[in-house]
């Protein structure tokens, strides 16, 4: 009886979830199970690791730091083995895996333990390469002690204690590429007097050509480093320990230690032990996954993508993000393409930086190079096609982080190519900084953009340290130290006031968004006037603040806003957009792009009628007359007889749609319905900045779904896809999945909850690419899909007020709201003549 | 005097009512063969400046206003409305003497 009692129980304690076995646990394996967890993974994954090196994850950039001494072994641990326990994580310290058995799901590991998984994580980073050299090894097999490779916590362990024993003076490092220098000048704290034996014809050959490798070995010598390059190391000498190394061609040199940095092999045995597939590394497909086995993925340096096998640390977070949307589900199309790196060294006294090309490849590509060598600056960048497609910089850090950043994103580039390796009459280092988008990424180790550096500034904290602390930024390999002071320095610049100025929503009124929403509902301000009066300091006007006031408080207020006309810009208040020679624009609503032969033959009647200049067919799927003068825009209007198509503010747009289910063979939603739909609902609204949205009937996504501030994509079952902040005017974004819904009534619903959101939070002027990161996508879905806010009602019903206050301004035509509206301010067509008294 | 034979220095001109132009807003006006914009700031007092943008030709009348400067329509640039000098590094406008008669009648003196 107890017995089927205690049984009856048990099946409560069984675990249910699967199982996910990671091999290595360095800087990939962790950061994958960290991005793992933070989706969630913990309900569905029992986690076990395995790791090689009796230790938690450790940054492994900060053993350069370490080497030098700058650092404590103790401050470079990412995860501490107490936060595997925290999280459920059973580790294997100190255990190497030796062979997988894919049929049997099972991973034998050298302590004699079979452990089974559902899911595996290759996982097992690189060692160094010892090329063959005579005298390597004792004749049991030993390295000959003095002899070190550079690539763990021990190894920098044990250089440091060795480097540290009075007898010890002299050391070569064999490779002198970026880990090589780095050892160098590492071991030269400790007082040792280094040489660097290369085979390359020139330093950092990886990363630059002959002319900056020439700088670069000016600037190491400088430091004192002798540098031998086209030299190769063929024997080390010494019986006991090493006395010395001896080269081709070239006398020996005699040494105590001798640090091996001549490449990296990815650590690919138990994969090929176990029958997956390897070329230069594991090969993986886009989704981290190994080829032909559902669940096996690698991630890191031991794997091969597109070809590419990797060496730093930027590609491989990507890579673990996409391997846990994934793993967990959270995102199983999320794919990884690759990654551009750049390269800096991270040695105190030599900046260099690289990226990409080396030198020009083909006839057509311009390289911009500036040489000073006795300052050991050295500048070269590669363009093709107008983007930055390689540059090489030394000892002049000033222009990295916009050249990084251009190259990264394909930037356009001034015409002036001088202006990409200086501040031509700038104000220099700053204006580096300033030039800086906000979600540039400042430091490439822990990820921290300069926007998160600008805000904790502005959130009080002014130190460097106290903002490094914060962000964590700079405490990776610490190569963007410099940069992360210049961006606390410019942000935390000059008045202070200025700085906060920033934060306001208009400059002219000191609050910020959510204070000035306050204070103008509390006191009931419905003009701009009387927000000027109310809340600028001396109640004084702004010019640059009214336009941005008169969008908010139409927002707030709907029907019940003063409207001041001249709080509005000129196109507002002329509903028209104006052009270079003070001419308008005018562009009639088509929803949805659809229209028909009636509007047509009205459209080419006005065009015909005013002689308009160019009629053409807009990005928007509509169809614009150019060059109207101002006093015959009511006119125009008139003979259109069409509604404002808002082609001149900061409000709704468009909504793209493509053909859709009605015509289309691959259609799978009426997304021209839906796009029209859309389109008459929010049709003029304003908000902090444009809203162009699009609706596509399938994921072949023919409207450009994935890059509207709201797209709608059609999916197969009758279901909607619903992308937010997207983005492919001057910053190109894709959208980011807010939900995914059954019916168009829901698409509509969310889509102007979203809306709504934004217009309540985003910042003036704040596209929604910039505003969806800035919040984060998982926010605004708890917020607008969960409504875990309980803010859905409310966000509605404000939507619903906005809907229902939209008039269309092309009314004005036939009543003038203020006297000579449409009176012509053009000074180069002839103005109404006064008589002289 | 006739109209046509360019500005005469000091020439008093009439440019008639005052509700021409909207509070807060500025409209451009043919002077004696120059152009010139007249502004009605809130608190009903008048500024004149001249009309063409010196950046790019912009149309200042279509500017937007406050207390103190006109900001133009085509790439913000700033001018003080009483002396016309630029705040924002543009080259300046003319500024001109412009006040309001006892018939609510726009009155500006060219220099
Ligand atoms: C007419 C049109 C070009 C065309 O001939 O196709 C156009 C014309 C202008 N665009 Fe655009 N954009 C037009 C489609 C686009 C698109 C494509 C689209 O809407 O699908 C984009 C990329 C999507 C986007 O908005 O991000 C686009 C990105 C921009 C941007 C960059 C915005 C950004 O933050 O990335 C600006 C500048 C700005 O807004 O500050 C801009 C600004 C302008 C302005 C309004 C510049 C201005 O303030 O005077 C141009 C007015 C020209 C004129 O003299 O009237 N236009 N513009 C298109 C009108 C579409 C419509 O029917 O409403
Ligand atoms: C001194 C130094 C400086 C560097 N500086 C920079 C820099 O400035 N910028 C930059 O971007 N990159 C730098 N790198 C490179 C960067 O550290 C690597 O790109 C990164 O660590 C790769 O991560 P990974 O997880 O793929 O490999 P690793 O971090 O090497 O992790 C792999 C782990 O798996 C373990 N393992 C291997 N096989 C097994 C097995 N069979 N069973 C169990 N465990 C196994 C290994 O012991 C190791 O712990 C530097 C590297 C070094 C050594
Ligand atoms: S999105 Fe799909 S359904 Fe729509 S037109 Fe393109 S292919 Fe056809
Ligand atoms: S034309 Fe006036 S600012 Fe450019």
């Amino acid at each position: 009886m107890t017995t089927l009692a205690s049984r009856s129980l048990r099946p409560k304690n069984i675990d249910l979830r699967r199982r996910l076995v990671v091999i290595g646990n360095g800087m990939a394996g962790a950061r994958a199970v960290e991005e793992i967890l933070a989706r969630g993974g913990e309900a569905q994954y029992r986690i076990t690791m395995f790791g090689d090196e009796p230790y938690g994850n450790y940054n492994r950039i900060m053993l350069s730091h370490v080497l030098s001494g700058e650092e404590d072994t103790g401050n470079i641990f990412l995860n501490s083995l107490a936060w595997y326990r925290e999280n459920n994580i059973t580790l294997h310290a100190g255990v190497r895996v030796q062979k997988i058995d894919r049929f049997a799901k099972l991973v034998f590991s050298d302590d004699g333990r079979a452990t089974p998984y559902d899911v595996l994580v290759i996982a097992t980073g690189s060692r160094s390469h010892l090329p063959p050299m005579d005298g390597m090894y004792m004749p049991g097999g030993m390295l000959l002690p003095g002899i070190f490779a550079f690539r763990t916590i021990d190894d920098a362990r044990n250089m440091v204690a060795y480097a540290q024993q009075d007898h010890h003076h002299r050391a070569v490092v064999i490779g002198g590429g970026l880990l090589g220098l780095e050892a160098a000048r590492g071991l030269q704290s400790h007082g040792i007097d280094v040489e660097v034996v290369h085979s390359g014809g020139h330093l950092m050959n990886v990363q630059m050509g002959p002319d900056g490798g020439a700088v670069l070995r000016r600037s190491v010598e400088a430091l004192g480093i002798r540098v031998h390059t086209s030299s190769r190391t063929t024997a080390i000498l010494g019986d006991d320990r090493v006395r010395g190394v001896r080269l081709r061609d070239k006398p020996d040199i005699d040494c105590d230690m001798v640090v091996v940095a001549a490449g990296i092999r990815p650590n690919v045995e138990v994969a090929v032990t176990s029958g997956l597939p390897v070329e230069r590394a594991i090969v993986v497909d886009d989704h981290m996954r190994v080829p032909d086995e559902d669940e096996i993925y690698a991630v890191g340096e031991c794997v091969q993508h597109r070809g590419e096998v990797y060496g730093l640390v930027a590609p491989l977070w990507e890579q673990a993000a996409v391997l846990a949307d994934n793993v967990t589900g959270a995102n199983p199309k999320a794919a990884y393409l690759g990654t551009r790196t750049a390269t800096k060294l991270k040695v105190a006294g030599v900046d260099v930086a690289s990226m990409g090309l080396q030198a020009p490849e083909r006839d057509t590509d311009e390289h911009v190079v500036f040489s000073e060598p006795s300052r050991g600056v050295f500048k070269s960048i590669v363009i093709r096609d107008g983007k930055i497609v390689g540059a090489t910089l030394l000892g002049d850090s000033r222009k990295v982080a916009y050249l990084t950043q251009a190259f990264d994103r394909g930037l356009p580039l001034p015409e002036e190519r001088v202006a990409l390796l200086f501040d031509v009459g700038g104000p220099g280092e700053e204006a580096g900084v300033a030039e800086l988008d906000g979600d540039a990424q400042v430091c490439n180790c822990n990820g921290v953009s300069k926007q998160a550096l600008v805000d904790t500034v502005k959130g009080g904290c002014t130190t460097l340290a106290g903002v490094m602390d914060a962000t964590r930024a700079g405490k990776g390999c610490g190569s963007c130290k410099l940069l992360v002071r210049q961006v606390v320095e410019w942000a935390a610049d000059g008045a202070v006031a200025e700085d906060l100025a920033a934060s306001y929503y208009v400059p002219g009124v000191p609050l910020e968004k959510a204070e000035l929403l306050k204070a103008v509902r509390e006191q009931g301000l419905r003009s701009v006037s009387a927000v000027f009066a109310a809340l600028a300091p001396g109640g004084a006007e702004d010019a640059k603040s009214k336009m941005g006031l008169a969008s908010l408080l139409k927002m707030m207020w709907a029907g019940e806003y003063i409207d001041e006309r001249d709080a509005r810009f000129v196109n507002d208040r002329v509903h028209a957009n104006i052009q270079r020679d003070g001419t308008f624009s005018v562009v009639p609503q088509m929803k949805g792009g659809v229209t028909s032969p009636d509007q047509l033959r009205r459209i080419a009647d006005v065009a015909d009628k005013y002689k308009v200049p160019l009629v053409k067919l807009t990005g928007g799927q509509r169809i614009d007359l150019l060059g109207v003068p101002k006093e015959d825009l009511p006119k125009v209007w008139a003979d259109l007889g069409m509604p404002s198509g808002y082609a001149y503010g900061k409000s709704f747009r468009t909504v793209k749609t493509c053909v859709g289910q009605e015509f289309c063979r691959y259609g799978t939603g009426d997304s021209t319905k839906l796009g029209i739909e859309i389109e008459s609902r929010f049709q003029g609204i304003e908000s902090p900045a444009k809203l162009k949205l699009a609706v596509s009937g399938c994921p072949r996504n023919c409207a450009e779904s994935l890059v509207k501030d709201v797209g709608v994509v059609a999916v197969e079952g009758g279901r909607w896809e619903i992308y937010v902040g997207g983005a492919a005017g001057a910053h190109i974004r894709k959208g980011d999945l807010l939900a995914t819904v059954d019916d168009p009534e829901t698409v509509t619903l969310l889509a102007g909850r979203f809306m709504q959101y934004y217009r309540e939070r985003a910042n003036w002027l704040e596209r929604t690419y910039a505003f969806v990161p800035r919040v984060g996508i998982e926010h605004l879905r708890s917020v607008i899909v969960d409504d875990a806010e309980g803010l859905g009602a409310q966000l509605d019903a404000a939507m619903q007020q906005s809907v229902d206050a939209y008039v269309d301004p092309w009314a004005e035509r036939d009543d003038p709201l203020t006297p000579g509206q449409f009176r012509t301010s053009l000074p180069l067509t002839v103005l109404p003549q006064v008589p002289v008294r | 005097m006739s109209a046509g034979a360019g500005p005469v220095p000091g020439a008093v001109h009439v440019l008639g009512p005052l509700e021409q132009v909207p509070v807060g807003e500025g409209r451009a006006f043919g002077v004696a063969g120059e152009q010139i914009a007249v502004f009605r700031l809130r608190d009903g007092s008048l500024r004149a400046v001249s009309a063409v943008c010196p950046h790019k030709g912009g149309p200042i009348a279509d500017g937007t206003i406050d207390r103190t400067v006109v900001m133009c329509p085509l790439h913000q640039h700033s001018f003080d409305l009483a002396t016309g000098c630029s705040t924002t590094g543009a080259g300046p406008l003319h500024s001109y003497p412009v006040t309001a008669d006892g018939e609510g009648n726009i009155v500006l003196q060219l220099p």
